[in-house]
């Protein structure tokens, strides 16, 4: 594995992260968190990382040069591409062996107790450091955008966002390709002190490929953290967000967004770690899943004895569109406070007939109608998004993949 | 233009039509009144193609054509409109892009070209106008939040739109103050024409003083009971449907 410019402090990270993950071993639905997701199609495969050298595959459009404020391509794992200046430090962890990644790496996420993290950071060759300094407003977005290429493939992107004081950063990242390879992605995000996080994770991989993508967020006082991840490719997707409230009047928002359909699994684990008093979650996710795919929501939020005048919301909406979809919703709520003001809900529907006959009234034909209507419950996590590029190109993608459907019945009959 | 006979129909079972017979030409404007649970509403959604409908017998031909065989989209597509009792919330589905594409999925099916935005957003502010909507509405979801009285000039803005030749009012006028009720009569005698036709039903009469009708017909358990001109609203609203409900009692015995 590539050795040489990896900077000193990472190596004794690596290297018992690589003997944690031995010990751990591969997931398996024995475990609570994977009880709905079957990680041996992954397992048993003998993965392999990309050659160096990679550069941008032809016909991928998801760059976002020119109009994002700098933009990171990795191909399988590998830095290939940097442009734009973003005025703030935007550049290969691997390469830099700076203060921030020795105070921040691997300090949120969790390698002693989640295998994949360990696989992680045993195996990572690139990723983005993001470095914003106190009081500085990053102008536009930063994107990063992570390609598989190939059958057989690994790669462990691992990414750092260190946002300091009062500092405001827009950062986004998507993941396209083709192939069958396995994405196993990290990002860590540490935001100081009033500091203001909007991140954005747009999962639009090959339908051959494995995806885990984590995210840890570390809050501290009066800090802004906003997730979004928004689930269309894939064959087998598990995003995990792991929150951590952990200085007063800090505040989270957490939307979600997956749309299966084949045969596709999209797992979604999100914990939000209430551990300071005052502080907000906002969590929506919406899961629409047609054909035979299967969807997950195991959402859960801990508010700690400390952390009183807790404000927590956690939504959970899904819309099953045929009869062999799948969604297994779990929303948990643990409190150890009176002093709280939580409330939780989940619901799993179908289109209703009511806003059908409504528009086929007015002469939308019944594919067309069903559409719309998919569309206006998805589109609700798409229209609250404020980085219009992501937005439009989201918009784009899930209007592509709306399920066109042979109507089921006609009614008319005698 | 449209054609019922003998139209048996119910719901969950229940037989509420038994046997209800009605022409309507084009030009003429038609009202249906009627006490509650006469089956007024069901003539309405069973002519719209309502799922949870049941036809049980009879017929219906528009312009010639059976329309209970045509699928909901179809009968839509072939110029008949219902303005319904309680129109739906349908967040996250905007207005203005919703009716544009039911206009456009109707230009289609008579083999017109299709209007482009500008086009259409120019039909759209015309109609506005008519029904003293304003603007801000067309952008929100359909219905979305709109008063009982919002609700029921949108359906009439989209009547207006969409310009059907056979438009059928399903108690348009209950819940609506007296503006709301001139707006909407409005609306419908600007669609009136000899090529267009309205079955307006109601309950009360009072609708009726804006939109005159040609004709009246009394619904009473599930039939036709009586039919006259205009002045049978009037006996209507002064003897009130006692005298019906007995009349349709006796026939029944």
């Amino acid at each position: 594995m590539k050795t040489a410019s990896v900077p000193d402090v990472l190596q004794s990270l690596r290297q018992k992260a690589g003997e944690r993950f031995s010990t751990l071993g591969w997931p398996t639905t024995r475990l609570e968190q994977w009880k709905y997701t079957n990680l041996a199609p992954v397992a048993k495969v003998q993965w392999r990382p990309a050659g160096g050298g990679g550069t941008v595959p032809a016909g991928i459009t998801a760059t976002m040069a020119g109009r994002a404020a700098a933009e990171l391509i990795f191909v399988n794992g590998r830095l290939v591409e940097s442009s734009g200046d973003a005025g703030v430090i935007v550049r290969n962890l691997a390469s830099d062996p700076g203060g921030a990644v020795e105070e921040h790496l691997g300090r949120y996420a969790d390698a002693e107790g989640q295998a994949l993290v360990a696989l992680n950071t045993s195996q990572f060759v690139d990723g983005a450091l993001i470095e914003v300094p106190a009081n500085k407003v990053v102008d536009g977005f930063i994107h990063l955008l992570f390609i598989g290429e190939g059958d057989g493939v690994w790669s462990h992107p691992r990414n750092l966002i260190v946002a300091g004081r009062n500092s405001e950063v827009t950062i986004a990242e998507t993941y396209v390709g083709t192939g069958a390879y396995f994405t196993n992605a990290l990002t860590e995000i540490a935001a100081a002190d009033g500091a203001v996080v909007d991140h954005y994770r747009f999962g639009n991989e090959s339908r051959d490929a494995f995806h885990v993508g984590a995210l840890y967020v570390n809050q501290r006082r009066s800090s802004s953290v906003t997730s979004r991840i928004v689930t269309l490719g894939g064959a087998l997707v598990r995003n995990e967000v792991v929150g951590v409230l952990a200085g007063e009047g800090a505040s989270m928002v957490l939307d979600g967004l997956f749309v299966g359909k084949g045969t596709q699994h999209i797992d979604n684990q999100t914990t939000v770690d209430h551990a300071s008093p005052h502080c907000d979650s906002q969590e929506l996710y919406k899961g629409v899943l047609d054909e035979q795919s299967r969807g997950v929501f195991d959402g859960k939020v801990l508010v700690r004895p400390d952390a009183v005048k807790t404000v927590s919301r956690q939504e959970n909406h899904n819309l099953i569109l045929s009869e062999s979809a799948i969604i297994d919703s779990k929303p948990a709520l643990e409190i150890h406070n009176d002093d709280v003001k939580c409330n939780h809900g989940s619901t799993i529907g179908q289109i209703a007939e009511e806003p059908l006959f409504y528009l086929r009234s007015r002469g939308l034909g019944e594919d067309e109608a069903r559409n719309l209507l998919v569309y206006a419950f998805a589109g609700e996590i798409v229209d609250r998004m404020k980085l219009q590029p992501v937005q439009e190109e989201i918009r784009r993608v899930l209007f592509e993949q709306m399920p066109a459907r042979l109507p089921e019945r006609r009614e008319g009959r005698r | 233009m449209l054609e019922i006979k003998d139209l048996r129909a119910g719901i969950d079972g229940k037989e509420i039509l038994k046997g209800l017979s009605l022409k309507v030409g084009a030009g003429e404007v038609h009202a249906i009144m009627g006490p509650n649970g006469s089956g007024k509403s069901t003539l309405a959604n069973v002519l719209a193609g309502r799922p949870s409908y049941e036809v049980l017998g009879g017929s219906v031909t528009f312009e010639g054509r059976d329309l209970l065989a045509m699928p909901i989209e179809e009968r839509a597509r072939e110029g008949v409109f219902l303005a319904m009792q309680y129109p739906v919330e349908i967040p996250g589905v905007n207005n203005i892009y919703f009716l544009k594409a039911a206009l456009n999925a109707m230009r289609k099916h008579r083999g017109e070209e299709e209007l482009d935005a500008v086009e259409f957003l120019q039909l759209a502010r015309e109609k506005m106008k008519v029904v003293e909507l304003n603007e801000q509405f067309m952008n929100r979801g359909v219905n979305e939040g709109f008063s009982g009285g919002e609700k029921k000039r949108n359906e009439i803005f989209q009547m207006a739109v969409l310009d059907p030749k056979l438009a059928i009012l399903d108690e348009t006028d209950s819940g609506l103050d007296i503006d709301a009720l001139r707006i909407v009569a409005n609306g419908v005698n600007a669609l009136r024409s000899e090529h267009h036709a309205v079955l307006v039903i109601t309950h009360y009469q009072r609708l009726l003083r804006y939109l005159v009708p040609d004709y009246v017909h009394v619904l009473a358990n599930g039939r036709i009971m009586k039919s006259g001109g205009k002045e049978l609203a009037e006996e209507l609203e002064q003897k009130g449907y006692d005298w019906i409900d007995q009349e349709a009692a006796a026939a029944a015995r």
